[in-house]
């Protein structure tokens, strides 16, 4: 049921590293509570005299309420419970940690991706004509588009029998998925055949 | 929909084994037998026989050790397992898009100087310094003017700020374009027609795929945060689809067979749909109606579990604080009189016309886009788009915001605290009733200063979302569509608000609305409105009810959602009969056989090919063609199967075969086994026909033949050949009269068919 083929292996380790992903988010998430991370709001709207306020302190959900957080009270007495009876107080709690990692992650693999595009479409095509001359980039460009079922398949039935290190299969590999690229863009952008 | 009959094709298993030794010498996965290629549509019938096989092969081994019990106990749970792990994928990944474009859409207008990676609510959260009157403003948020040249007020501050905003603007959509263009150009537009036709049948390869997901992630973020009036609800369906399918190649259950596949991606929409609204129970909903073709019970309750546990990922996430899984979660119980649902039904024909307006404007536009020019300059037009987006969208405060704040905003009711604008009401200064009672009270100058900004930005969203839509960038339809209809409800809600206050003495207010007493809540209205549009849109019924009360945690407001959401359909449906999805699964021709019924009195004979002016049908026979004869079959033809006859003087129908198959197996044979030469004969019977020993070694091709294709009888009315292409999920149809083979009816014939009928053109369908 479970043949250890090549592509088997990638998908574990992209499962793994998904599930690495998911344990350190969590774990920021269960991480102690900073004290800065949770708040009582309390919203006054004007009373009388007293111009509106918002009071913020850091308590827990059962002191959140006017009489803990608004301090000082503006007014005396008999006054507090009609001053209180107006103030809405929320409670809320957010994770500071999840927040830096999440931005710090995404702006990461955003870098990531603008670096390899700007490889990909700028630098590549400078380092092959460089080291193999102008003659084989233009036949790798026209190298698309076939339409047979399994043009393909001759392609990679000749290639694989010559070459079999680590290296190469991993060029292989990006060749074949630029390929697909190429075909999906077609599709998209010049025939405009899919998602129109 | 009626789930597939469990009826055998005959088609046995051992073709799976047969390639096994294929797979050995090649990295790439090389085309099996029994897959199917690009563009194409499975064979639903073959897919459950081969699953039926396959279970009953592991129940019968099950019994001969503990180590197979085991193996037998977790295939039957993997299916579980696919669902967990789905749904904390997609949870995770809605709430970092939800963390994200919180910051990058704030990066806009300024900047977070103690934590870079603050949004301005979160900036401010910790402050002390926020005022009643100025509830926004803290010293360590700093827009960008301020931060450049430290002023704060004055007219070059504010056109300094203008044209950063539009700078960071039309960064991120071009940083969001040229990602797509370069990756995964599958990641653009919403992904739900797609979609919808690969839950049908249809092979798209690639569109679930690794790339698509990382690449539609990280480029929604980027389209969402740079104020282009999308949403993000209908790629975080195709972003978990791609995490469906992501986990279904772990399993060899789901990654060899593309039924059962398809099961686990009706559950990955729904976790879709539910982290983005914080609906699950709508989120199945949604599944079952709109996306899903064939819904067995068993997804039912597979796609809640699912739902569920993206939406508990979420929350634990907790991206807006609160434990809120939506910004604009609601909840009030205020009460609504029988006399509201005037305005509500008028709200309904108002989202109907607009949903009818937009979906013809649009497909107007994407043809245009598709035909013409335009289409040329994919990049460029994003470009336009967003700078007239950012210059149009800058001075309007309703639009310089989020479109998810501002609904957020509409929907809210405007109790004594609220400081916006739109609640910028004439206190009576001796009132001293609790906040959540407030009586209707007359509108101060913020509010009809609101009201017309607020009529500008519903023009502005309505004409603007037309293009913005179809883009070659993640786009999604949902929250565009409620802002429109809350900007509406809105205005109406306000405009009878200050009618019962200002005439409580005529007739239709004396009843329910004594002054002093709070009638009218313009929030409900806003909700409503929503509700209509998008109803007019997508032509959601229960799942669009079910989602909005799970949005407002409101029971009591179903009477009118429904209200407006009826509404609002029947008048879209006397216009045209498509949703946007349907209209783009036409645009674009893919073959979608929807649930309409077919009532036309056309009988098979007339949509059967070959036609009367064109070759004879193309059959191979039992036992007398050479491989030769078959591969110039191949050749000269792109028929994707081919009938097998007992000979053409009789042509009795024996079975059917695929081409793909076909191909296979002959290449296979020409290289593995000796003597099969050009001249050998092909056979499809069980025992080899009798021929000189001088003759080339005969092929045996009857383990690819489908012994048992559907046929009918050239009399059938198409009305039932229609239904049985789409309850069976069949491709190819044989059509025998008096036991001789006629014709074929494809897929593909049925639809052009259909769309004959209908008086659409019939060239426009163009896959098989």
């Amino acid at each position: 049921m479970y043949r250890l083929t090549s592509r088997v292996a990638v998908n574990l380790l992209t499962f793994s590293s998904l599930m690495c992903f998911l344990l350190i988010l969590s774990a920021q998430t269960s991480e102690a509570k900073n004290s800065e991370d949770i708040r009582c709001k309390c919203i006054c709207p004007p009373y009388k005299e007293i111009a509106g306020q918002i009071y913020n302190q850091n308590v827990s959900l059962k002191d959140c309420n006017c009489l803990h957080v608004v301090e000082p009270m503006p007014v005396e007495g008999k006054d507090v419970e009609a001053y209180c009876l107006r103030c809405e107080c929320k409670y809320e709690e957010r994770s500071s940690g999840t927040i830096k990692g999440t931005i710090i992650a995404y702006l990461s693999i955003l870098g990531l991706l603008l670096l390899y595009m700007v490889y990909l479409t700028l630098l590549e095509p400078i380092l092959k004509r460089r080291l193999f001359g102008h003659s084989q980039l233009i036949q790798s460009d026209d190298d698309v588009g076939d339409q047979q079922p399994f043009a393909n398949a001759h392609d990679v039935l000749s290639r694989s029998r010559s070459r079999s290190n680590m290296l190469n299969k991993v060029e292989h590999a990006q060749q074949r998925w630029k390929r697909q690229v190429q075909e999906q863009r077609k599709s998209v952008f010049d025939r405009h055949v899919v998602l129109s | 929909m009626a789930e597939a009959e469990g009826i055998s094709s005959g088609t046995p298993t051992e073709e799976m084994n047969g390639a096994g030794n294929l797979m050995d010498f090649l990295d790439e996965p090389f085309p099996d037998v029994g897959t199917y290629e690009d563009f194409h549509t499975i064979d639903w019938l073959r897919e459950k026989s081969r699953d039926t096989d396959r279970h009953r092969k592991i129940t019968s081994k099950s019994k001969e050790s503990i180590w197979e019990f085991i193996k037998s106990l977790l295939d039957a749970w993997s299916g579980w397992l696919v669902m967990l792990l789905i749904g904390l994928l997609s949870g995770t990944l809605a709430g970092v898009i939800d963390l994200a474009v919180d910051w990058m859409t704030d990066l806009k207008e300024g900047v977070c100087l103690s934590a870079l990676w603050y949004s301005h609510e979160q900036c401010c959260w910790t402050s002390n310094e926020t005022t009643f009157a100025d509830r926004d403003k803290c010293p360590q948020w700093q827009k960008w003017a301020e931060l450049m040249t430290g002023y704060t007020e004055g007219a070059g501050v504010y056109v300094l700020n203008y044209f950063l905003y539009v700078m960071w603007a039309l960064f991120f959509s071009f940083l969001a374009v040229s990602l797509v263009r370069v990756f995964a150009p599958y990641a653009c537009g919403s992904g739900i027609p797609e979609i919808k036709t690969i839950l049908s049948g249809f092979i798209i390869r690639g569109y679930l795929g690794k790339w698509t997901l990382l690449i539609k992630t990280v480029t929604l973020v980027l389209a969402v945060s740079s104020g282009l009036s999308l949403g993000k609800e209908g790629p975080l369906v195709h972003v978990a689809c791609c995490c469906g399918n992501l986990f279904c190649s772990l399993f060899s259950k789901y990654s060899k067979n593309e039924g059962k596949r398809r099961e686990v991606l009706s559950a990955a929409a729904a976790a879709g749909v539910s982290v983005a609204f914080g609906a699950p129970i709508g989120g199945v909903l949604f599944s079952l109606e709109e996306v899903s073709y064939y819904f067995p019970l068993k997804t039912l309750w597979r796609s809640f579990f699912a739902a569920l546990v993206a939406a508990f990922t979420l929350r634990s996430i907790n991206p807006f604080g609160n434990n809120r899984l939506v910004l604009f979660y609601v909840e009030y119980h205020t009460p609504w009189y029988m006399a509201e649902l005037v305005p509500f039904i008028l709200l309904g024909v108002f989202g109907g016309l607009w949903g009818t307006l937009f979906i013809r404007c649009n497909i107007a536009w994407c043809r245009r886009r598709k035909t013409t020019l335009l289409g040329k300059y994919p990049v460029l037009e994003v470009i336009v788009v967003t700078g007239i987006t950012a210059v149009l969208a800058f001075p309007n405060p309703y639009t310089r915001r989020s479109t998810s704040e501002l609904i957020s905003e509409l929907f809210n009711d405007c109790g004594a605290l609220e400081s916006s604008q739109l609640c910028d009401y004439i206190n009576n200064p001796n009132m001293t009733r609790p906040v959540d009672d407030i009586p209707d009270r007359p509108a101060g100058p913020g509010v009809y200063n609101a009201l017309w900004q607020l009529a500008l930005a519903l023009v502005f969203k309505i004409v603007i979302t037309i293009f913005t839509f179809g883009m070659k960038i993640p786009s999604g339809l949902f929250i565009p569509s409620m802002a429109v209809g809350a900007i509406a409800g809105r205005i109406v809600g306000i405009a009878v608000e200050q009618m019962a206050y200002h005439h409580h003495d005529w007739i239709i207010f004396k009843n329910w609305c004594r002054p002093g007493a709070d009638c009218v809540t313009p929030g409900l209205y806003a909700m409503v409105g929503a509700a209509a549009c998008l109803g007019g849109v997508t032509r959601m019924t229960v799942s669009l009810v079910v989602i909005m009360f799970e949005l407002t945690g409101g029971l009591e407001y179903i009477v009118p959602l429904m209200a407006a959401a009826v509404t609002s359909k029947w008048v879209a449906d006397a216009f045209g009969k498509e949703g946007i999805y349907e209209a783009h699964i036409q645009l674009n021709g893919y073959p979608y056989l929807d649930q309409d019924e077919f009532t036309h009195r056309t009988l098979a004979t007339d949509v059967m090919r070959p036609r009367r002016n064109e070759p004879p049908l193309a059959v191979l026979t039992q036992d007398s063609t050479t491989v030769e004869d078959v591969e110039t079959l191949i050749k000269d033809t792109d028929y994707n199967g081919f009938p097998v006859v007992v000979s053409r003087e009789s042509e009795r129908l024996i079975g059917f075969v695929q081409r793909r198959d076909l191909i296979l197996a002959i290449k296979n044979a020409r290289q593995k086994q000796d003597g099969v030469v050009s001249n050998s004969v092909v056979y499809f019977t069980e025992d080899a026909p009798q021929i000189p020993a001088s003759n080339p070694q005969p092929l045996k091709l009857r383990r690819i033949l489908n012994l048992s294709p559907f046929t009918v009888t050239d009399h059938t009315p198409m009305e039932t050949v229609v239904d049985i292409f789409r309850k069976l999920g069949l491709r190819q149809c044989l059509v025998t009269r008096s036991g001789r083979l006629l014709g074929i009816i494809t897929k593909k014939d049925v639809l052009r068919h259909m769309a004959h009928m209908m008086n659409q053109d019939p060239e426009s369908i163009m896959f098989n």
